[in-house]
């Protein structure tokens, strides 16, 4: 056989010197020494040092530095706003792909919806905060709805999406191989949308992680977003930057290892394998 | 006479749009017989393929396909697309064994058939890739391998080999020759090509637009492998050009 095969695994090229790792940390270390820079010139100014930063950071995780109402409450922090996240997610993801299924291949729940989901849509997850309060209370369960909320609509338009469009040949070709009309659900639809809801899934995660500090930040006692809060009402402008820094990273390992799993199982799709 | 395994007679077919794709088209198959369809763009050669497949209804007539009339699509009619059509999640292996584990073989069953048409097919090397990884050439060889590993008494195919170069072609056609002699499978193939439908087929069958329908049938008894460049080819491609050059003109009159 003398057909080309673009891309099988085993033929890569051979390594080469890979300057892609310089290439990412550029722009941090740019604006960490911009930061610093900038604390240098204005001491005792409102924005602390990296270093004070760090030194809160260690605070935060290990305590023996101030041991005050901050010391070693990161872990509790991060698991309680990770689980609300988490389980926020998958109550989201839970009522988000059987309805985007429905919405997408079914007409009548399509008529009956859509216009609803269009105007609901547009609307922020923020500006759900006083009724989500009124509705919950003020306390961790509004917090939980706002994160269900924001991760919601992201899985479900990408379902909605990738479940009309799947491609009408893979349909006559199962057809023609003698899948009967009520087997092509699972057959063609679902297997064809799966990278459509899996992009669904990691906007919708990657969104809960946004929600969770503004689910936080009102009348809620744990949680990263509570910390921040707190921080901020103490003027302890160091441990604000050191929980958003938590966050940011806690976001991204979260999206790391969602796209992993992706790759894993998605391995026939040119966009995820 | 044996029975034909497909009659179309008076097989018409209006899209809802208004559009008469085909009026009055009469063509019958003898089992094993290599059917070329031929004609310009718009004469209805897909639509006539489409609705022995079953995946267009027929507005006149019918079309019978082993003394029963066609309703819908079912593995007895298989279809090589020009786009391949492969499930893009699977792999070859597993692409080829779709049909067999769909009409309800066990997985061992559908995967040893597999196996067999894969090495049949020359894929073995490509068993366990996806379909993305794979050449044009490739992807039509797993097409033609999944009708074949389903049993598939008939294949239609529409453009299969269009989107290919010329070698791999050429290649193709002779793969597909020596299937059809070792299967006795029934062939209807439609191309663009007079060249390739001289090549392959048992019988030419040529069609016109505007209403599609079909003009005139040339049985090709040319010895295979057959000579591209003999005169005896060339007499017939010569024929077969003027019956659809007639065609043009009567078109542009
Ligand atoms: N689904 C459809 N709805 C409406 N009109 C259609 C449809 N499919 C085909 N047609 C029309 O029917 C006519 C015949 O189309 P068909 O695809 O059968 O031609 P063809 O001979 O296969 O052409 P080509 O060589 O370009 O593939 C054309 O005028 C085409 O526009
Ligand atoms: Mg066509």
């Amino acid at each position: 056989m003398s057909e080309a095969v673009e891309t099988l695994p085993l033929e890569r090229a051979p390594a080469r010197i890979d300057a892609t790792p310089l290439l990412r940390i550029v722009v941090p270390v740019v604006l960490l020494m911009g930061w610093w820079a900038e604390t240098a010139l204005h001491p005792g100014g409102l924005i602390p040092a990296p270093s004070e930063v760090g030194v809160a950071l260690w605070d935060l995780a290990f305590g023996g530095i101030n041991d005050d109402a901050f010391s070693q409450m990161l872990l509790p922090d991060l698991i309680a706003s990770a689980s609300r996240v988490y389980g926020a997610f998958v109550l989201a993801a839970a009522v988000a792909l059987p309805l985007g299924m429905l919405i997408g291949r079914l007409r009548l729940v399509r008529e009956m919806l859509e216009p609803t989901l269009q105007v609901l849509r547009p609307v922020p997850v923020t500006a759900w905060l006083p009724l989500s309060m009124i509705m919950f209370g003020i306390g961790p369960k509004s917090a939980f709805f706002l994160v269900a909320l924001g991760s919601f609509f992201p899985i479900l338009l990408n379902t909605i999406f990738a479940v009309r469009s799947v491609e009408p040949r893979l349909f006559e070709a199962a057809q023609m191989l003698g899948v009967s009309p009520a087997r092509l659900f699972p057959k063609v639809v679902l297997p064809a949308s799966l990278p459509g809801m899996f992009t669904g899934l990691r906007l919708g995660l990657g969104l809960a992680w946004v929600v969770i500090v503004v689910g936080e930040m009102t009348g809620v006692q744990t949680g990263l977003g509570a910390m921040i809060m707190d921080a901020r009402q103490l003027s302890r402008t160091e441990i604000v930057i050191a929980g958003m820094a938590v966050i940011g990273v806690a976001g991204f390992l979260s999206d790391y290892a969602v796209l992993m799993l992706g790759r894993k199982l998605l391995a026939w799709s040119p966009q995820h394998g | 006479m044996i029975p034909p395994v497909l009659s179309a007679i008076n097989a018409g077919k209006i899209y809802p749009g208004g559009i008469e794709a085909l009026r009055n088209a009469n063509l019958t198959i003898a089992p094993g017989e290599f059917v070329c369809l031929i004609g310009a763009s718009g004469c209805g050669k897909s639509t006539l393929l489409r609705m022995i497949a079953g995946f267009e209804t027929v507005t006149s007539g019918q079309i019978i396909v082993r003394g029963k009339e066609v309703t819908g699509p079912g593995p007895d009619r298989g279809m090589v697309f020009q786009d391949y059509g492969l499930f893009p999640w699977l792999t070859i292996r597993k692409n080829i064994a779709f049909g067999p584990i769909a009409r309800g073989k066990s997985k061992a069953e559908a995967m040893a058939t597999a196996d067999r048409f894969v090495s049949m097919m020359g894929l073995d090397r490509f068993a366990d890739s996806y379909p993305h990884q794979l050449s044009g050439g490739m992807k039509q060889r797993v097409a033609i391998g999944r009708v074949l590993a389903n049993d598939a008494r008939m294949a239609l195919m529409d453009e299969p080999f269009g989107a290919l170069d010329a070698m791999t072609r050429e290649r193709l056609q002779e793969e597909l020759l020596t299937i059809w002699r070792a299967t006795g499978l029934s062939v209807v193939f439609v191309t663009h090509s007079l060249e390739e439908a001289i090549y392959l087929a048992d019988r030419v069958v040529v069609m016109s637009p505007g209403p599609g329908r079909i003009v005139a049938e040339e049985r090709i008894t040319l010895e295979r492998p057959r000579d591209v460049s003999s005169p005896q080819f060339n007499d017939i491609r010569r024929h077969l050009a003027a019956l659809l050059h007639a065609d043009h003109a009567r078109e542009a009159a």
